[in-house]
């Protein structure tokens, strides 16, 4: 034990690390604040530190290489040993990290903790979350597959509708004319130098501000925040009812932390190592690239976005977005901090998560895609076919044939981009779906060149059979009249 | 002057020479960083590349051709196969489709028996002579310039097509082109809209 203690004198005699280390440790937290709610923002820096090891230890195998990465996927998922668990926990761990910054970004806002004069703390922490979701997408390149190329396919034709910059932003991104190992590289640069390098500087910044700052009080209704006295009452709050941070408040950190690291290394068992998806070899077409997880809202905003607001959107929403964070602190720097007497606050809060939960949701069904492989995958439901003329039949036939069946569901199956046929004979006459059939109109293709006189009435023949029994088809009124005077 | 004075000088002078050596060495690296940009309008990345014998495009079929990217390196591996939909009309008639949906570049699917080009991303749709039919994207499909030499369908190809405003060389790539050239001709440009 003697021997220890002379040890330790003798490095902390050189490194003089001691004194600040316990002077952190001890300091004066307010009593409420060691508490289960201010235990994200460690677990994030904790997770990071995980994906720093994990990154460096899949940088060992993997090759950053176009025509080799997806290769060295495949030999990390099969042929190393516990390359698949690395590559899992590397995976599982990048959606823990950002969904827990996302949880600590909206416990700071509840608590009113970007106030004064906390500003700064706030805006690094915005930054964090931007570079956050950078490692996030570039991440998902490194992970060289199908999705990946395509991915990038999009993001340059997001990048390239900026404009005037447009082109020359998409070879920039793209490090060359196409999405190539020059591409890939830039991408591994930034992944695993850049934006890991800003990370931890920014991060430290960050970490500094709170503790010389002081973490957050907790919000009591009416305890508004002022520039002119809050750092006299702050104090107060510390020096007279605080609590040393270490034991009181850190214990709390320190469990949370396992505990998530433990889910990860859960789900890294239980679900394993994320893709890769097929080769990233462009003449492969038999492809539906979709995002991960955290940009699937994003996906599916692209396919219900009016095309003319498309670009707008795109551009000038995130840049929008951004700025009010950034722009938050300043705005409301002073005033109440609690999230029972801040309304606006709360609603904009249920209002964002409810926005991006449909969207993700959305995604998850991709209701705007045809379904590629419903005209020779999906049959038409039998019961819709049994008992017709022969013309009804045929015109099932063209029905499948001519891949309606893709984007109009009959009987629960198919596409979802065009309305359900199941009761179309109600809402049209015979000569409306001739109409919409050969001239299209409504997001529907026309028809009209590639249907023969012949496939056209058998096909309206039989759309005139659906109609459920209770309802009778559509009729022309006029025609009634003329028939029945 | 005093000593402290000469200190703080010299102090200037040598903070003033590193922000001149930064400078300096600050050329090169920007140069080098957008290379990618620079060297797209210099020798340009446009160039003419054969799909092959006209006859595997059967009149009145549409198929998919790929290409070796003229500049590929040896760490592109795969990446560099580009693939495109060759769309022979009759006799010397045809029209070439970048795969990139005109939306946002996922690769578009030719299905014959409706006559339609499909995207698998955000549902787009596009007539067989890539005029767009439905969906988000805002034209019809990007068309590469053609040109038959000595019975090989030749396409000036080189940069990925983009929504986006099309570079100085890239121009004819990313605007729409009704080219029916023959042998020797030159091809015509027809900057008419399908979308419209």
């Amino acid at each position: 034990m003697r021997l220890m203690r002379r040890i330790g004198g003798w490095f902390d005699q050189r490194l003089q690390l001691g004194a600040p280390i316990r002077e952190t440790m001890e300091h004066p937290i307010p009593r409420d604040t060691a508490s289960w709610y201010y235990v994200f923002g460690s677990a994030a820096m904790t997770v990071f530190g995980l994906q720093l090891v994990t990154g460096i230890l899949l940088a060992l195998i993997y090759v950053p290489s176009a025509g080799e990465a997806w290769d060295s996927l495949q030999i990390l998922n099969h042929q190393v040993t516990l390359g698949w668990f690395i590559r899992a926990l590397h995976g599982w761990g990048s959606n823990f990290m950002l969904a827990i910054v996302l949880v600590h970004m909206v416990q700071v806002f509840l608590f009113g903790a970007y106030k004064f004069p906390r500003e700064l703390t706030w805006i690094i922490g915005v930054l964090l979350l931007l570079m956050t979701l950078g490692m996030a997408f570039t991440g998902q390149v490194l992970r060289f597959d199908q999705d990946a190329y395509w991915g990038l396919g999009i993001g340059a034709s997001i990048a390239s509708r900026v404009p005037v910059l447009g082109p020359a932003l998409v070879s920039l991104v793209l490090g060359g004319p196409i999405i190539a190992g020059a591409t890939l590289s830039r991408f591994f640069a930034l992944h695993v130098f850049v934006i890991p390098g800003s990370l931890m500087l920014f991060v430290g910044l960050h970490v500094l501000m709170v503790l010389k700052l002081g973490i957050n009080e907790w919000p009591m209704p009416g305890r508004v925040v002022r520039r002119s006295d809050y750092l006299e009452k702050y104090h107060n709050l510390t020096h007279t009812q605080g609590v040393p941070f270490a034991p009181y408040g850190i214990w709390k950190d320190a469990v949370f932390s396992g505990v998530i690291l433990l889910c990860i290394a859960a789900c890294a068992l239980y679900f394993g190592p994320f893709g890769p998806s097929g080769q990233p070899d462009p003449r492969i077409i038999q492809t539906a690239p979709r995002p991960d997880l955290f940009f699937l809202w994003l996906y599916a905003l692209l396919s219900l976005l009016p095309p003319a607001l498309e670009t707008p959107v795109l551009l000038i929403g995130p840049a929008i977005a951004v700025v009010v964070l950034l722009v938050l602190p300043f705005a409301s720097g002073e005033g109440e901090k609690s999230w029972k007497r801040r309304p606006i606050a709360v609603l904009t809060i249920l209002l964002v998560a409810v926005g991006l939960g449909t969207f993700t949701n959305m995604a998850s069904h991709t209701p705007w895609s045809p379904v590629m492989e419903a005209s020779t995958g999906v049959p038409v439901p039998p019961k819709l076919v049994t008992g017709h003329s022969a013309l009804e039949i045929q015109g099932a036939l063209v029905f499948q044939s001519k891949q309606c069946h893709n984007c109009h569901a009959l009987g629960e199956s198919g596409g979802k981009r065009g309305p359900a046929l199941d009761a179309v004979a109600v809402r049209l006459t015979a000569d409306q779906l001739v109409r919409q059939v050969l001239q299209g109109g409504g997001n529907m293709p026309a028809y009209g060149k590639n249907l023969n006189p012949a496939e056209t009435m058998a096909l309206v023949a039989f759309l005139e059979t659906l109609h459920p029994a209770s309802q009778a088809p559509a009729q022309d009124a006029s025609h009634i009249t003329a028939v029945q005077p | 002057m005093s000593d402290l004075s000469r200190r703080e000088m010299f102090l200037k002078v040598a903070l003033a020479f590193n922000g001149v050596i930064g400078v300096v060495l600050g050329v090169p690296i920007v140069r080098y960083l957008v290379s990618p940009v620079t060297r797209g309008r210099k020798p340009g990345y446009e160039s003419w590349i054969s799909l092959g014998e006209i006859n595997q495009f059967p009149s009145g079929e549409t198929r998919l051709a790929t290409y070796r990217h003229p500049l590929a390196n040896a760490s592109d591996g795969e990446t560099a196969d580009i693939a495109c939909w060759v769309r022979h009309m009759e006799g010397d008639k045809f029209q070439v489709f970048a795969i990139n949906c005109a939306h946002l570049g996922c690769p578009v699917r030719w299905f014959p028996q409706s006559g339609l080009f499909m995207c698998p991303c955000h549902g787009g749709a596009y007539y067989s002579d890539g005029a767009r039919a439905s969906g988000p994207p805002e034209r019809g499909l990007f068309e590469y310039p053609f040109k038959i030499v000595g019975g090989k369908l030749h396409i000036q190809a080189g940069e990925m097509p983009t929504p986006g405003v099309s570079p100085p060389t890239a121009a004819s790539a990313l605007i729409q082109i009704n080219a029916y050239s023959s042998f020797g001709d030159a091809v015509r440009l027809d900057k008419r809209s399908p979308c419209a």
